[in-house]
C-alpha cells in the first residue's frame, strides 16, 4: 500500500509540474508587455521600469516561472496586475462561492439521482423506469446555460421566487446565501443528475444479477431487505467515482452558470481576468482548478485501493 | 427492439440537422445577413415560422445556418481527435509495457486534467476569441478521448490468435496495427465518434455562447442565445428555438451512438442492462470534460 501511495503521489507530482509548465508556456507566448498595457501608451519610461520590477517582470522567463512555482507552493500567488491584491486573497474569496454552488450542486444532483435510479433498477422495463430514462437523455442534451436561462425566467423574473442574479455575500445570512445558489445549483445538476442515475441504474442492475443476492434471497430475506441490506452498498462503488470525478468538474465547469448569474466565483474571476490581461490570476486559477481536477482524481484512486486491494498492483 | 429506435429516431433526428446544414448553403427561407428592422422581433407564424430577432433576422433561416457551423466545429474537433488519439493509441498498445507506451498514456491523463473550457479560455487568451479556437480546443480534447479508446480496445484484440499467426508469419507489429487491428476497431471509433460529436455540438454552443467561438456575423447557436438572453421575458421565441435545435440535435447524435452501439454488438442486444458501469464511467469522464462548456 505503502509503495501504491508513493507512486501515486510521484505521478501526482510529476503531472502538475509538466501542467505548470504548459500553462505558463501559453501564457508567456501572449504578445506585448504588460506594464505597457497597464499604463497606457503615455506612460513615461521609468514609470513602466518601476512597474515591470514591482510585478516582478523584470526578472529573466524561467526565473519568473520558478518564483512564481515556489510562491505557489507557500500560498503565494502572485500580486494581481488590475487590482494589485495578492491573487491568493482574491482566490479565497472566490471560493466562498464556487466551493459550496460546487458542493451544493453535487447534494442536488445526488438527491435527485439515487432514488430516480433506484426506482429504474428496481422496477426495470417499467413505465416509471422508461420516463426515467427517457428524462435522462434529455438532461444530457440541455446544454446547462439555456436551462439557466429558462429557470431565471420562470423562477426569478415571472414568479419572483429568487433574484435573477448575483450574492449577497454570507454575511446576509447562510439562507441568503444559500438562495441566491440555488438556481445556479439546479442548472449545474441537471446533467450531472442525469448521468449518475444512469450509473445507479446499471450498477445496481448488475449487483442485482449476482449470486449473493440469490442467496440473500434463498435464506429468506425479501427483495426490499435484499437491496437495502446488500445491492445497495455493493453498487455504490462506481457511483461514488462518477461522484468524486462531478465535483472536480463542478468546480471548474461552473465558470459559465457563474457568468450568467453575476456569482463572484472563481469562473468569474478568471473571465474578468482575460478581459482585464490580469495574466497572474489566468494563470494561477487555471493551476488551482487543475490541481484541484487532479487531487480529486487521486483521491477516488486512493479510495478504491483501499477498498480493492487488487487494484493497488495496477497503476 | 426499444434499441432499434432508438438508432431509428436518432438517425432520423440527425438527418433533419444535416439537411437543414446542407440545404442553408443554397437557401434559406430568409437572407440570414440582411436587417429587416419594420418586421423585428415577430412572433412566430405566417412568414417567419419561427419569428423574428431583434434586427428583423428570420430565426429559422439563422438556425439553419448555425446548423452549419455547428457541424463543421464538432465534425473537424472530432476529426483531430480521431486523426491523432487513434495512430497514438494503436502505437502505445503496440508499445505495451514500454517507456513510449507510458509516455503517451500519462500525456492523455495530463489532457484530462485540464477541464475543456480552461483549454478553450487559455487558447482564446492567447489567440482571440474564433470558430478556428474553439476547434482546437474541442479538438486536443479528443485526441485522449480517442487514444484511450483505441488502446484499451487493440490491447484485447492483441492477444487474439488470429493476430498471433500474423505475427508468426513476420509482419511488423506496426503493419499489423493498420492491417487486422485497425479495422477491427472501425465499429467501435465510429460509436465513440458519434458520441464526441454530440459532445461538440454542446461544446460549440458553450464557447459561442460566452463569446469565444464564432464571431458576428457567423450565425452560431450558442451566440444566438446569447443575444436573447436580455429579451428572454418578453420574446421568448428567440431563445426557445435555438435551444431546442442544440437538444435535438444532441439528443439525436446521442440516441444514434447508443442505437449503432447496440446493432455493431449484437451480444448487447440480449443484455438487458443497456449500458455497463464501465462504459458510462468512460463517457462521464469526457462528459465532465466537455460539459465544463455547456
Amino acid at each position: 500500500m505503502i509503495r501504491y501511495l508513493a507512486r501515486r503521489l510521484l505521478s501526482l507530482a510529476l503531472t502538475l509540474l509538466v501542467a505548470s509548465v504548459i500553462i505558463f508556456l501559453i501564457i508567456e507566448v501572449v504578445p506585448g508587455d504588460t506594464a505597457s498595457l497597464m499604463l497606457g501608451v503615455n506612460a513615461d519610461e521609468e514609470t513602466r521600469l518601476a512597474l515591470r520590477e514591482e510585478l516582478g517582470l523584470d526578472v529573466s522567463k524561467p526565473v519568473r516561472y520558478v518564483n512564481w512555482v515556489s510562491g505557489m507552493l507557500t500560498g503565494d500567488f502572485g500580486i494581481s496586475y488590475t487590482y494589485r491584491t495578492p491573487v491568493s486573497e482574491m482566490i479565497a474569496d472566490r471560493m466562498m462561492v464556487s466551493f459550496p454552488l460546487a458542493l451544493y450542486a453535487l447534494a442536488l444532483s445526488t438527491l435527485i439521482a439515487f432514488p430516480a435510479g433506484i426506482i429504474a433498477a428496481t422496477k426495470r422495463g417499467s413505465f416509471s423506469d422508461v420516463s426515467i430514462m427517457g428524462v435522462t437523455q434529455l438532461g444530457v442534451a440541455i446544454p446547462n446555460f439555456w436551462f439557466a436561462m429558462i429557470l431565471v425566467t420562470i423562477f426569478a423574473i415571472k414568479l419572483r421566487w429568487f433574484s435573477a442574479g448575483g450574492f449577497p455575500g454570507w454575511e446576509a445570512g447562510f439562507f441568503a446565501g444559500l438562495k441566491s445558489l440555488t438556481l445556479p445549483a439546479i442548472a449545474l445538476a441537471l446533467p450531472q443528475a442525469s448521468i449518475l442515475a444512469r450509473v445507479m441504474r446499471s450498477s445496481l442492475l448488475d449487483t442485482l444479477g449476482e449470486d449473493f443476492i440469490r442467496t440473500a434471497r434463498a435464506k429468506g430475506l425479501s427483495a426490499r431487505q435484499a437491496l437495502w441490506g446488500h445491492a445497495l452498498r455493493n453498487a455504490l462503488i462506481p457511483v461514488l467515482t462518477i461522484i468524486g470525478l462531478q465535483f472536480s468538474f463542478l468546480l471548474a465547469g461552473a465558470i459559465i452558470i457563474e457568468n450568467i448569474f453575476f456569482l463572484p466565483g472563481l469562473g468569474r474571476m478568471i473571465f474578468q481576468a482575460i478581459t482585464q490581461r490580469d495574466l497572474i490570476v489566468v494563470e494561477s486559477v487555471v493551476m488551482l482548478l487543475v490541481f484541484a481536477v487532479v487531487a480529486v482524481t487521486f483521491l477516488v484512486d486512493i479510495a478504491y485501493a483501499v477498498v480493492d486491494p487488487r487494484l493497488r498492483r495496477r497503476v | 427492439m426499444r434499441r432499434r429506435r432508438n438508432l431509428v429516431i436518432g438517425a432520423l433526428l440527425c438527418l433533419l440537422f444535416i439537411a437543414a446544414a446542407v440545404v442553408s448553403f443554397v437557401w434559406t427561407p430568409f437572407d440570414v445577413v440582411a436587417l429587416d428592422i419594420a418586421n423585428k422581433l415577430k412572433k412566430p407564424g405566417g412568414a417567419h415560422w419561427f419569428g423574428t430577432d431583434h434586427f428583423g433576422r428570420d430565426i429559422l433561416s439563422m438556425i439553419m445556418v448555425g446548423a452549419r457551423t455547428s457541424i463543421a466545429v464538432a465534425l473537424v474537433a472530432v476529426g483531430i481527435g480521431m486523426v491523432l488519439g487513434v495512430p497514438l493509441g494503436l502505437f502505445a498498445a503496440a508499445k505495451r509495457g514500454t517507456l513510449i507506451d507510458e509516455l503517451i498514456m500519462r500525456g492523455n491523463d495530463l489532457i484530462f486534467a485540464f477541464p475543456a473550457l480552461l483549454i478553450a479560455i487559455l487558447i482564446t487568451a492567447v489567440l482571440g476569441p474564433s470558430a478556428i479556437n474553439a476547434i482546437i480546443a474541442i479538438g486536443i480534447f479528443n485526441i485522449p478521448v480517442f487514444a484511450r479508446l483505441t488502446r484499451a480496445a487493440a490491447l484485447s484484440l492483441w492477444e487474439r490468435d488470429y493476430i498471433l499467426s500474423a505475427r508468426v508469419a513476420g509482419k511488423s507489429k506496426l503493419r499489423i496495427s493498420a492491417e487486422h487491428i485497425l479495422p477491427n476497431l472501425l465499429n467501435l471509433l465510429i460509436v465513440q465518434g458519434t458520441i464526441q460529436f454530440s459532445l461538440g455540438v454542446l461544446a460549440e454552443a458553450g464557447l459561442s455562447y460566452v463569446g469565444l467561438g464564432a464571431q458576428p456575423p457567423t450565425p452560431s447557436w450558442g451566440r444566438m442565445l446569447a443575444e436573447s438572453q436580455t429579451m428572454f421575458s418578453f420574446a421568448p421565441h428567440l431563445a426557445i428555438f435555438p435551444g431546442l435545435a442544440i437538444v435535438f440535435t444532441v439528443l439525436g447524435l446521442n440516441l444514434f451512438g447508443d442505437g449503432l452501439r447496440d446493432y455493431f454488438d449484437p451480444r448487447l442486444r440480449h443484455n438487458r442492462h443497456d449500458e455497463s458501469p464501465e462504459a458510462i464511467v468512460k463517457d462521464q469522464q469526457s462528459v465532465n470534460d466537455e460539459q465544463g462548456v455547456s
